[in-house]
């Protein structure tokens, strides 16, 4: 075994590695660029090194600057972890050219699973099944029509050069199929300028199954069973789980046989993931367990990883060095024992109302459930850091573990229930949303589950519960008391009763407005003032409720409502308060009259960034005449562009930002004088 | 008492309601905040406010004019204690009355003596017409409101104004006058002569807005400092300006831990209750006032009609002088060298008034009462201490003097519910009046006879009933305003703590009469 090793990874895996590493003894050496300077990974390991500036290009991504540190440092391995240089085959050989033991699988290995259609074929000649379907250059009409009848109806036809939906039809029977053709044609003609189209089997259900390998240098290959990737946006994986729920049993074995026929068939070591599309109609028609299609080979340690180490109960990066270090594999294939059920969720940083655009900003506030023998927790970051424009926007991996699937979600459940995030917009509400769907909780899941339960799922927060309302109250008057201490001490006149935040009138009973905006809508709570707490009138509900409590530092409130002691956490930043209760989050603005001023008087004909991103280019200046339409600024947000376009005709008044820019969620980048509002 | 105490907070109730139901919505209607929720935005969450002249024009001008039509006090803002002064446009435009003009300086007044930031919420049409000579001729009439503006921000005290309203006229000078002011756009509106006026002068045709709106004054002539989107907005500006005045209140007494008093406020009702008449022992009310009940009598066994003492108040040192009897020379020597004590020392004093006079008769005159007397009111007179003052039953004649009655100028003057004040008791004024008017008649030998002169009295006794009486007294501006006797301690309290601000004066007694 390596005495010291460079992690040459960011976030969640490296501090996982660091952890195995450890414990194993071995000096652990972090990379970092300027945006990681703090990170939790370089905090965690012995010795760490910087790389480059923030963007991954100019460090993650380079692999000689790595290489150095590695020299530098005295690594004797190094991990690549998942993501950056993790499949890169030209780094894999550099870090062996230059006397590193790589963490990972053998160059040509990554190249023959780095081309799809080539790692297809691979499999195919080496009797792992694979989608059928016709990829020729011949397109004549009488050969398409001949494919698709020696696939099997239904079909899919796509355009070569397709994308998003364009020329993509299903086609259910052979009579549909010749107009089905015509249409696709037209449209990739229309969208790519070329015609040229291929035909797959149609899976209406698939399900996404990948099975865990694992190879050692000695010829020994084995599987760590499969897991169920089925949920998925955006071709990202949302909640993992193993073993695949009802998954047939000889399914099963033909998978894990399968996953082990493709890597001997590239001559695999180390860890690895066969993707599988498992068909879960033909499952039901075919009788024999169903079918199921090669799709790809992930040659790295996957972000799901943990799901087979609960349910196996091994650690896989231990195996990975130990493979690196040219052991033999620690346990045989009937050796290795599954039990139990596991589920991974991932909260990321993003927003699913808005089609899961991810978010960045600083993590004010992070809490996650405590860790048990059921429950992981894998994290990079801690309060205080923030989730940058320049990578991944993951938060944490929650993974739990029960005696079956039912009791295991139950944990996942509470376990989503205690996640508490204050800062960029999270999937948090999503995750618990999937894991309390009886679709979900039945097993009934396969690619399209997001898709289909989409409006159950993604909800909007809707109107601020009156529970969590009080204890925003109860919280900013907790909080003045506290201020009002504080001003008391540094007084000196410290015993004044000025000092009393009881809102004391001469001859009267007094009462405070509290004004929140919650989303659109502004809510006012009334607080009369009591003896030792408050009466608080709240919207929507019947009765005023009696309000006492305690606030600590961290924000954990102990409040006394009507007599019924509660705990919440209320996190105050800048004017956003909010408030976790009852495994929900709820976030409310404190109304503040200046900011709502500033706020509400933008010049007219502001554009502004609907994301944090940095600007790429400024097509017009100050004093052009743009119309409707026409794209004025280019913003790039986690590694996508948006065009910022004129609502209208008339003339640029200003553009505050140059490329290069970084800018934040509701920067104004262009100021536009319309035709249509000039008097 | 409880029922006193009832009545008082009812009628402040009412008054509290200002112009009306119909005025109050229209004033809303129009985006506009009451003049309380102003003061309320304007001060620190779950601040105090001492509120001043609560009953102001009480009974007046046809009972048309609550509270004057102002509203006046002290309230926290940035953790300063600040004189808030708001219009409250729902009563008669927020136009001044004489009593109006009266309580807006008694303010500045408060203001002035205790160093205290003013912040005027301006929205007044200003002087009243049809009471103008009783408003604006006089010395203390409105022209004193900017004479104050002046000599205040020339001592330091901030003036701060934010215009919700209308500033016509005189009114303009408020905002203009002040150190730094704010304007809520298409509401406030400041200018010498209002679109009226123009028009009858020039024949120019303006509207308000464009002659002295927000735009106008932030944006070309300068009169105004910032710019406000609506009351709300106008005040956090506000905040934010005093926030910004860097203000130190030093620490001007040695401090206590303070320690409520051991006996319940609430007895007070019980041990003085409502007539005057009734004796009972002073010590009794200062207990249930003072930090754990506790206080060190100076003279105790001398002068016993006055009880002077030492004790703490909030944890502020205070000086005591309360009556317990009517007022003989030993008394009336006690008094004065304890207050020649507590300027010495630096110690405020607290004057709790019960006293129907000094005594009178041959003995008494013989042994010159006139001069103690004399004596007790020049030290009190000339005591530059704080000086704190609560009628707490009655105020008459020289004894109101020897015991700190408005004249004399303490920095805040309360009455209890129960109290009565006047040159002497109706009683005793209808019986000299009597006894002069039945020597003049026997003098020419005419018989009076006994229904005759108990209708001679009656009026009398009804006169000084209705015009001793604390809602008389607080209508017109007599003293601060009228309080609980069990909030005594807390009003007394919050009093000192304001009175801190300002530096206490170096107190020289005139000449005492040996």
């Amino acid at each position: 075994m390596f005495d010291s090793l460079l992690i040459a990874n960011r976030g969640e895996i490296a501090c996982r590695i660091i952890r195995t590493a450890r414990r194993l003894g071995i000096r652990t050496i972090a990379v970092y660029s300027d945006a990681d300077t703090e990170a939790l990974h370089v905090a965690l390991a012995d010795e760490a090194r910087r790389i480059g500036e923030a963007p991954a290009a100019e460090s993650y991504l380079r692999g000689e600057r790595i290489l150095a540190a590695a020299s530098a440092a005295g690594a004797e391995a190094i991990h690549p972890g998942y993501g950056f240089l993790a499949e890169n085959a030209d780094f894999a050989e550099a870090c062996r050219a230059a006397g590193f033991a790589f963490v990972g699988a053998p160059a040509p290995a990554i190249r023959a699973m780095g081309v799809k259609d080539r790692a297809k074929a691979i499999m195919e000649a080496a009797g792992v099944p694979v989608v059928p379907g016709y990829h020729g250059a011949d397109q004549d009409d009488a050969t398409l029509a001949r494919a698709a009848r020696d696939i099997g109806y239904p079909v899919l036809i796509k355009a070569v050069a397709g994308g998003g939906g364009k020329g993509m039809r299903i086609v259910a029977r052979p009579e549909a199929l010749a107009e089905a053709v015509r249409g696709a044609r037209r449209e990739a003609r229309a969208a790519f300028a070329d015609e040229g189209l291929l035909i797959e089997a149609y899976l209406p259900r698939p399900r996404h199954v990948e099975v865990q390998v694992f190879a050692d240098a000695h010829g020994n290959v084995v599987h760590l069973f499969e897991r169920d990737c089925s949920l998925q946006r955006r071709y990202q994986k949302v909640i993992e789980e193993a073993p695949a729920p009802g998954l047939d049993a000889g399914l099963r074995r033909r998978l894990g046989a399968a996953a082990i026929e493709a890597a001997r068939a590239i001559a695999y070591e180390g860890a690895g993931t066969v993707e599988f599309l498992v068909d879960a109609n033909a499952a039901a028609e075919a009788g024999d367990g169903g079918a199921f299609y090669f799709m790809e080979m992930n040659t790295r340690l996957q972000v799901e990883h943990p799901v087979t180490e609960m349910i196996t109960g091994l650690d896989l990066v231990e195996w990975q060095l130990r493979v690196a270090a040219g052991e033999r594999l620690p346990l045989g294939q009937d050796e290795i024992v599954a039990g139990g059920h596991a589920f991974e969720a991932r909260l990321y940083a993003e927003n699913p109302a808005r089609d899961f655009l991810p978010a960045a900003g600083v993590l004010h506030h992070v809490r996650f459930p405590a860790e048990t023998a059921h429950l992981r927790v894998e994290t990079g970051v801690r309060a205080g850091d923030a989730i940058g424009i320049d990578y991944d926007p993951l938060i944490a991996k929650l993974v739990v573990w029960d005696d079956d699937r039912a009791a295991a979600l139950r944990r996942l459940r509470k376990a989503l229930a205690k996640v508490q995030i204050v800062g960029p917009v999270t999937n948090a509400a999503f995750l618990s949303a999937i894991s309390a769907h009886p679709a979900f909780a039945a097993g009934d899941i396969d690619t399209g589950f997001i898709a289909r339960h989409r409006d159950a799922l993604i909800v909007g927060p809707g109107r601020v519960p009156p529970r969590h309302l009080a204890f925003a109250c109860l919280h900013i008057l907790l909080r003045r008391e506290d201020e009002a201490r504080e001003q008391a001490r540094q007084s000196a006149d410290p015993c004044s009763p000025w000092h009393r935040t009881d809102g004391w009138r001469l001859n009267d009973d007094n009462h405070h407005v509290l004004t929140f905006r919650d989303g659109d809508a502004l809510v006012e709570a009334i607080v009369h003032y009591r003896d030792g707490g408050w009466l608080l009138e709240l919207p929507g509900t019947g009765a005023p409720v009696v309000a006492r409590g305690q606030c600590d530092a961290t924000g954990e409130l102990l409040a006394d409502i009507d007599g019924v002691r509660l705990r919440a956490t209320v996190i105050r930043v800048g004017e956003a308060i909010t408030v976790f209760s009852d495994g929900s989050g709820h976030t409310l603005a404190v109304e503040d009259p200046a900011a709502r001023a500033e706020l509400r008087e933008p010049a007219p004909g502001s554009l502004r960034a609907a994301m944090p991103g940095r600007i790429v280019a400024v097509q017009v200046a100050a004093g052009d005449r743009v119309g409707r339409g026409e794209t004025l600024v280019v913003l790039e947000a986690m590694k996508m562009e948006h065009a910022i376009t004129a609502p209208s005709d008339g003339t640029v008044a200003a553009v505050p930002f140059a490329p290069g820019d970084q800018v934040e969620d509701g920067a104004v980048l262009v100021v536009l004088a319309s035709d249509a509002e000039t008097p | 008492m409880t029922a006193l105490v009832a009545d008082l907070r009812a009628q402040v109730g009412a008054i509290k309601q200002g112009g009306g139901e119909r005025a109050r919505a229209k004033h809303l209607e129009r985006g506009r905040l009451p003049a309380r929720e102003r003061v309320r935005r304007l001060l620190d969450v779950g601040s105090p406010f001492l509120e001043l002249s609560q009953l102001a024009a009480h009974g007046m001008y046809g009972g048309e004019v609550p509270g004057a039509g102002i509203v006046t006090g002290i309230g926290r803002i940035a953790g300063a204690e600040c004189m808030v002064i708001a219009n409250d446009p729902t009563v008669k435009g927020g136009t001044y009355y004489p009593l109006t003009v009266k309580k807006h300086l008694r303010a500045q007044e408060i203001a002035f003596e205790n160093n205290l930031p003013c912040i005027y919420l301006v929205e007044s049409g200003g002087a009243n017409l049809p009471h103008q000579d009783e408003v604006f001729p006089d010395r203390d009439h409105f022209g004193r409101i900017f004479y104050n503006q002046a000599n205040m921000s020339a001592a330091g005290v901030p003036q701060i104004a934010v215009v919700h309203g209308s500033c016509t006229a005189g009114g303009a000078y408020v905002p203009a006058m002040s150190d730094e002011n704010i304007i809520v756009r298409q509401q406030g509106t400041i200018f010498l002569g209002g679109p009226p006026l123009v028009k009858a002068a020039t024949g120019e045709v303006v509207s308000a807005e464009d002659l002295g709106g927000a735009e106008v004054h932030a944006r070309v002539s300068g009169v105004s400092d910032h710019y406000a989107m609506d009351d709300g907005h106008a005040l956090a500006i506000a905040r934010r300006i005093v926030a910004n005045l860097n203000r130190v209140k030093p620490a001007r007494l040695s401090l206590r831990e303070p320690r409520e008093p051991i006996y319940d406020a609430d007895e007070i009702y019980g041990i003085v209750g409502t007539d005057l008449r009734k004796p009972y022992d002073v010590r009794e009310v200062i207990a249930r006032i003072v930090d754990g009940s506790a206080f060190d009598e100076f003279k105790q066994l001398y002068g016993a009609t006055l009880v002077c003492a030492f004790a703490h108040i909030f944890g502020y040192p205070v000086g005591i002088v309360a009556n317990n009897g009517i007022l003989f020379s030993d008394s009336a020597l006690k008094g004065t060298q304890f207050v020649e004590l507590c300027c010495q020392r630096g110690t405020p004093l607290i004057f709790l008034q019960n006293i129907t006079g000094f005594m009178v008769g041959a003995k008494a005159e013989a042994g010159g009462i006139a001069k103690d007397g004399a004596k007790m009111v020049t030290a009190v007179a000339c005591a530059r201490v704080p000086k704190l003052t609560v009628l707490i039953g009655g105020s008459f004649g020289a004894g109101n003097y020897s015991m700190c009655g408005r004249a004399y100028q303490p920095r805040f003057l309360w009455m209890w519910p129960n109290a009565r004040i006047s040159v002497m008791g109706g009683e005793q004024a209808a019986g000299v009046l009597a006894t002069v008017r039945r020597d003049g008649l026997e003098a020419r030998g005419e018989a009076w006879p006994e229904a005759d002169e108990a209708a001679f009295r009656r009026p009398i006794l009804e006169q000084y009933e209705s015009q001793g009486h604390p809602y008389y007294a607080s209508a017109r501006l007599w003293d601060d305003g009228i309080i609980d006797p069990a909030e005594t301690r807390m009003v007394l309290g919050l009093g000192i703590s304001a009175a801190l601000n300002a530096p206490f004066a170096e107190t020289r007694f005139g000449v005492f009469r040996m």
